[in-house]
Parts: structure tokens; sequence; C-alpha cells
């Protein structure tokens, strides 16, 4: 559901072609030799896991009751209570995500807007901030998280530059915050938001604002009625591709990295569940149900921001 | 803002004063002056790369010139933006937003001016360009033609006071353009708005137009109705570029009462001092290929008639409504003879031996003698000819 909303920026230019297309009996052949290797990769690696992990989720405890030790069995309990013991989690990563998506959506979109329309006049301008754009993949993720907890940690440079200010008292902080998490989201998924907005934008035909200002539109009824519509599916994928791995982050809102136990998201619970409590039903459970909510979410943005209309 | 806020009933005029346009490296437009008056149907006519599209673009706001002053309806919008601007235009590209239906493409205008009812005056418009049944399609489903008239009605709806076409009808296959030319004409008429129609196709043009202004480099060459710019072009540009043109190069010798006669290489051909822009030195005459006739036996000199020959049929093309001749007569080059075809078959045959004859009054006299040399005398383009010849004119005209 969610691919095909991340095919509809790449299947917006070939158009209604794609529509009628007659697959001749003699290539079926080819076509499944060439998709084997990407059918036995999936049923291998992500439909097997995933039905592991939704009978684990249903898992209830073996004899022993020690820890770790589980047996098959049909305990939906393991679901009410992913639910109501962890609610705050739950409402923290659809915030943090959310909030980070929407922060990612206003810095990008100028960004993106600047690589693939402003810059258009000087290609080697359009390079090379693509380039600054990706750059920051170059280093890990951890690192880079690692980096701005040194810069924004108690004793980093940040804090005492406002506690000199006066800004700050001697016990505020930046690290642990809701701040420095939504920060650190938004900083790692910012380039997710740029590409795809920025494959939209480089497309867009110019000729249509002028068509736009020539019937009287101004620039703010130019960019809501024209621009934005038409660069949709690139806003689409965009906000996807930010908005659910953010969901599903435990690293910067890890105590060890931005976070801290008041900013525990749910896949810190996740994390904990599995490889410290080792209660795999309901660390399974609340991996499910994140599962679900999110396509729930993200089916009901689909539908809201019919992309389908464009192609 | 006023003048965009309320829709015209009537077209503007439009003036253009000084208009010069310069883009890095080259410039566009140099010196333009131009006036359109209200209500009339405006065609600038040139080939690609003369200035008429970034003309257009300038009265549209989307461009600014370097200098000079835009007014419309008398009032100077040279600094006004394009959205505030009582212009509409119909793109070359139509521009017709993808994402809309093509009833929202024609209320698109309407709206951002808070308009009353702007869908029913949609509908109305799309009736007028006989598409209101396609309203809910979206413009990729349309064909070209539809697509064209679509552009058309989100202009029109906006009743601005002037309506600028940017080679509408270029994509269009020539019957379906030939039907639009007619329809724009007919909606011209019925709106009463000023029309400002840029166009390569001469033909378009003479067809559409109420007056023509022909563009090159930048500058227009002569302005008129289509019958005052067919029968008495200007300069070599104009006479080539409408219709096509006998010009012949010589020099002014001697001038009788109403007519000037021209000695080309020995020949004295006779044309009216009236037509004629210039009545000394080196000048360039002219006639429309279908006021000559083809003469088979030699005429006797007659008053008020210039013959060249005798000369022989080099190619003979039938175009259905009339034979085109090719003659090419010693020393004076290859003519071109219109003949309409009143009896069966071509009059001549190829290698017959013809003279060529027209009235006196047919002929034209240009204000340049921009005579392409190299079509007449193919063997002397080279650099070192060039400069002989240049030099031999130079010690003529100081001799003199």
């Amino acid at each position: 559901m969610a691919f095909a909303a991340f095919g509809a920026s790449a299947g917006a230019t070939t158009g209604r072609g794609a529509a009628r297309e007659p697959a001749p009996l003699k290539r079926s052949a080819i076509a499944i030799g060439l998709l084997a290797p990407g059918i036995v990769y999936l049923l291998l690696f992500f439909v097997t896991p995933f039905v592991s992990m939704v009978i684990t989720s249903l898992n209830q405890p073996g004899a022993s009751g020690g820890k770790g030790d589980y047996v098959l069995g049909f305990q939906w309990q393991n679901y009410v209570d992913a639910l109501t013991q962890y609610g705050p989690q739950f409402l923290r990563s659809f915030g943090y995500s959310l909030t980070a998506t929407v922060l990612t959506l206003l810095i990008g979109f100028p960004v993106a807007y600047f690589i693939g329309v402003t810059a258009r006049k000087w290609p080697l301008v359009q390079s090379l901030t693509l380039c600054l754009v990706i750059a920051p993949f170059f280093i890990s993720f951890l690192l880079r998280t690692l980096a701005w907890q040194h810069i924004l940690a108690s004793n980093g440079p940040i804090v005492e530059l406002l506690q000199t200010v006066g800004l700050f008292d001697a016990t505020d902080r930046i690290t642990g915050t809701d701040f420095a998490v939504i920060f650190g989201i938004t900083y790692n998924y910012l380039p997710f938001m740029i590409l795809p907005l920025y494959a939209s934008l480089e497309r867009l035909d110019l000729r249509l604002l002028e068509a736009g200002s020539d019937l009287y539109a101004h620039p703010t009824a130019r960019f809501f009625r024209i621009t934005l519509p038409i660069t949709m599916p690139g806003v689409v994928s965009g906000t996807l591709l930010t908005f659910i791995p953010a969901a599903g982050d435990y690293i910067n809102s890890d105590p060890n990295y931005l976070g801290s136990p008041k900013t525990a998201m749910v896949g810190n619970v996740i994390q904990a569940q599995f490889l410290n409590a080792e209660n795999y039903p309901l660390a399974s459970a609340v991996s499910v149900a994140l599962m679900v909510i999110i396509l729930i979410v993200v089916a009901v943005y689909i539908r809201f921001a019919g992309t389908e209309e464009l192609v | 803002m006023a003048a965009a806020g309320t829709p015209s009933e009537s077209g503007a005029d439009l003036e253009l004063v000084g208009i010069h346009k310069r883009f890095p490296g080259f410039t566009a437009i140099e010196s333009l002056d131009l006036k359109i008056p209200a209500g009339s149907f405006f065609a600038l006519l040139g080939p690609s790369g003369c200035g008429k599209t970034t003309t257009l673009r300038l009265v549209a706001g989307l461009e600014q010139p370097s200098d000079g002053r835009i007014l419309i309806g008398g009032r100077d919008v040279t600094d006004v933006k394009a959205f505030q601007r009582p212009v509409n235009t119909v793109f070359q590209s139509y521009a017709l937003f993808p994402h809309m239906t093509v009833l929202d493409n024609v209320a698109f205008g309407l709206k951002r001016r808070k308009v009353a009812d702007p869908i029913g005056k949609a509908h109305a418009a799309l009736e007028l360009v006989e598409l209101d049944h396609l309203a809910q399609r979206r413009p990729a489903q349309l064909s070209g033609g539809q697509q064209q008239r679509v552009a058309l009605a989100r202009a029109v709806v906006n009743r601005p006071a002037l309506l600028l076409l940017d080679e509408p009808l270029g994509a269009l296959d020539l019957k379906l353009r030939r039907q639009m030319q007619l329809e724009l004409k007919q909606i011209q008429r019925e709106v009463g708005l000023t029309f400002l129609h840029v166009t390569h196709d001469q033909e378009e043009a003479m067809t559409m137009a109420d007056t023509v202004a022909v563009m090159n480099r930048g500058r227009i060459e002569q302005m008129g109705t289509p019958e005052d710019l067919y029968e008495l072009p200007k300069t070599v540009f104009v006479a080539n570029f409408l219709g096509q043109s006998n010009l012949f190069l010589g020099t002014a010798t001697a001038s009788t009462g109403t007519e000037l006669v021209v000695d080309v290489s020995g020949v004295k051909v006779a044309v009216p001092k009236d037509r004629a822009q210039r009545h000394t030195g080196r000048v360039t005459i002219g006639v429309r290929p279908e006021k000559m006739r083809l003469i088979t036996q030699r005429p006797e000199p007659a008053a008020g008639v210039n013959v060249l020959g005798p000369g022989r049929v080099a190619d003979v093309s039938f175009t259905g409504v009339s034979t085109q001749y090719t003659v090419d007569v010693p020393g004076i080059g290859s003519l071109v003879v219109f003949a309409q075809n009143a009896s069966f078959g071509p009059v001549v045959q190829v290698g017959a031996e013809v003279w060529t004859a027209w009235h006196v009054e047919h002929g034209f006299g240009l204000a340049d003698t921009g005579i392409d040399e190299e079509e007449r005398f193919v063997d002397d383009t080279t650099t070192a000819d060039i400069a002989v010849q240049t030099k031999a004119e130079l010690l003529e005209e100081l001799g003199d």
C-alpha cells in the first residue's frame, strides 16, 4: 500500500501508458525468472520472520515460568498488555515522528525547491547541493547522533553558552528532552524528505506557474494551487519515508544518545523487552501493534492525500 | 489592481513605447514602438527568434523590458506584476493545469479574482468552444485540438482587455488549424476583445488579422493590413517572407513623371514612383509571381508593360489551382511565374522559349537592397569576391 505511493512519483511522468500493457505469455517465464531472487529473499527474510513474530506475539509463559521461557499459545492478553502498559510510549512515538515529519517537510521543501527549481540555471550548484544533502550518509547514523549528543550535552558548548548568557539555569539541559529527540529525528531523516521532494520539483513545469500568474494568481495562490498539488507525490513519498522509520526509531530517544527514560518510544520498549526482559511475546505484540497502527495511519493518509488523481 | 479586478466589456488598446529587451549575450528586441487599437485582431508575424514571443511575454508581464514603457488602455503597466495585469495569454504549450479538471482550469482565473458564479461562467466559456460536455475530464484525456480550445476558453472567460495568443495553433494539424483559425476569428468578433496574435505562419496571420506587423531581428519591418503588406512590401524581408517575390537589383537611371526606370543588367524596368521607397542609386524592385504573364512570342514594346526575356522554362510544377513556372532569363536570373489553371494542363513545357511581362503598376520598389547575392550569383560568395565587389562599389560611389 505504502509502496504504491512511492511508485506514484515515478509513475507520474509515464502517465496513463501504464494502464494498458499487454503481457505476452512468452515473457512470463522470463518475468518469473527475474522476480525469483526477490521473491525468495522476501519469503526467507520478510514473510518467515513476520509469521514467526506474529506467532511469538501470542505465546504464553512456559511451565517453568522462568525468564525467556515461552510456549506456543493463543494469548490475546499480550496485545492488551502492550497497548495498556505502553500507551505513553506509543503516544510519544507518533507524537515525535509526526512533529519531526512536519518539521522535515517545512525545512525540506524550501531546500528541495532551491535545488530542483531555483538552481536549474546552474547545474553545478544543483549537483553540489544534492551532494551536500546526501553527504551525511557517508558517516554512520550512530556517530552523527552521538556527535549531536556531544554538542547538545550539559557540558557541551550550546548549553554552556546559554548558561553564560543567562537563558539557562544550572539544572537546565537539552539532551533528554522532547525537543532533543524531535531535533535528532528531524536531522536524521531530513534527506529522506528532501530527495523525493527534489525528484518531484525537478520535473515541475514552470510554464504552469507562468500560466498561473497570467490567470491572476498571487505567488501564495500559485504555491498552494499549482506547485504543491503537482508535487504532492513527492510530498507523500517524503512524509512516508520520514514518518514510518521515525515512528520505529529508538536511537534518538535512547538515554545514551539524545533521550532519557522520560522520552522512551515504542522502539525502546521493544528493545528492552526483547534484549533485557526477554519477554518475547510482549515485545512481539508491541511490534505487531506498532506495525498495524502505522499501516492504518499510512492508509488513511494516502487516501486523504489522494495522489492517484495525479497519475 | 482595479483594471485587473473588473472584467472589461470591450478591449483596450496596447501601446509599446521604445521597448528594448536585452538578454545576457543578445538583444531580443531593439527599439520597438507599437500601437494596437482597441478591439482589433493584431498579428505579430516573423521567423523564429525574431523577438515576437519576447514581445508577447513583455506585454503579459512574464518578462521585464530593459527599457521602454508598456501601456494598456492608456495605463502604464510596465511595473505591474503579471498577476495584476488585465491581460490573459493562450500559451503555445497550452500550460493547462494537469491536476485540475477542464472546468477548474477554466474557472481558475475567475476564482482568483473572486468573480461571482465562476462555475457558471466557466461552463458558458466551455460552451463557446463547444467543449462543455468534457468539463469533468482532465487535460491529459483531451486531444491536442481540444486542449487548445480549453486554453482559449480559460483565457477568454476572464474577458481581459487584451488577449495574447502565442502561436496557439502551432501544434495542430493543417485541417484543424484552418478550422480553429476561423473559430478564433469568430470568437474575437463575438467578444470584441483586443487580440494580439504571435505567429510565424504568414498565411495564418493574413487570414485572421486586421493588421499585421512583420517582425525581423527584434524590429518591426512593416505594418499594415494583410492586403497592403502583400501588394506593397517595403523591404526585401517582407517581400520574401510574406508570399513569394521576384526581386531585381538595379540602378535607378531616369524618372519620367510617375515612373522610375531601373537598369537591371541592361534591361530597363519601370516601377511607379509612388510604389518605390527609393528613387536613386542601387534599388531593389520586385513583382509578385502571379502578376507576371508568360508570352511565347516576342511581344511588341508597349507603354505600361515591362518585359523580360527571352528565357527558358526550367521547371513546371502543377499545384492544382495554379501552375508554377521557373523561367531562367540570361543575365537576370530565374523568375517564378504563377499561372491560374483556367484551361487544362500547363501552357508551356520545360525548355520552351518564353518572355515574361507585367504591368508597371504591379511592380514595387524596396527600401533596402538586401537582396541575397548568393541566391542569384552563386559563384562569387567567397570572402575575397565580396571584398572585391565592395571595393568596386565604394570606388564607384567616391567617383560620383
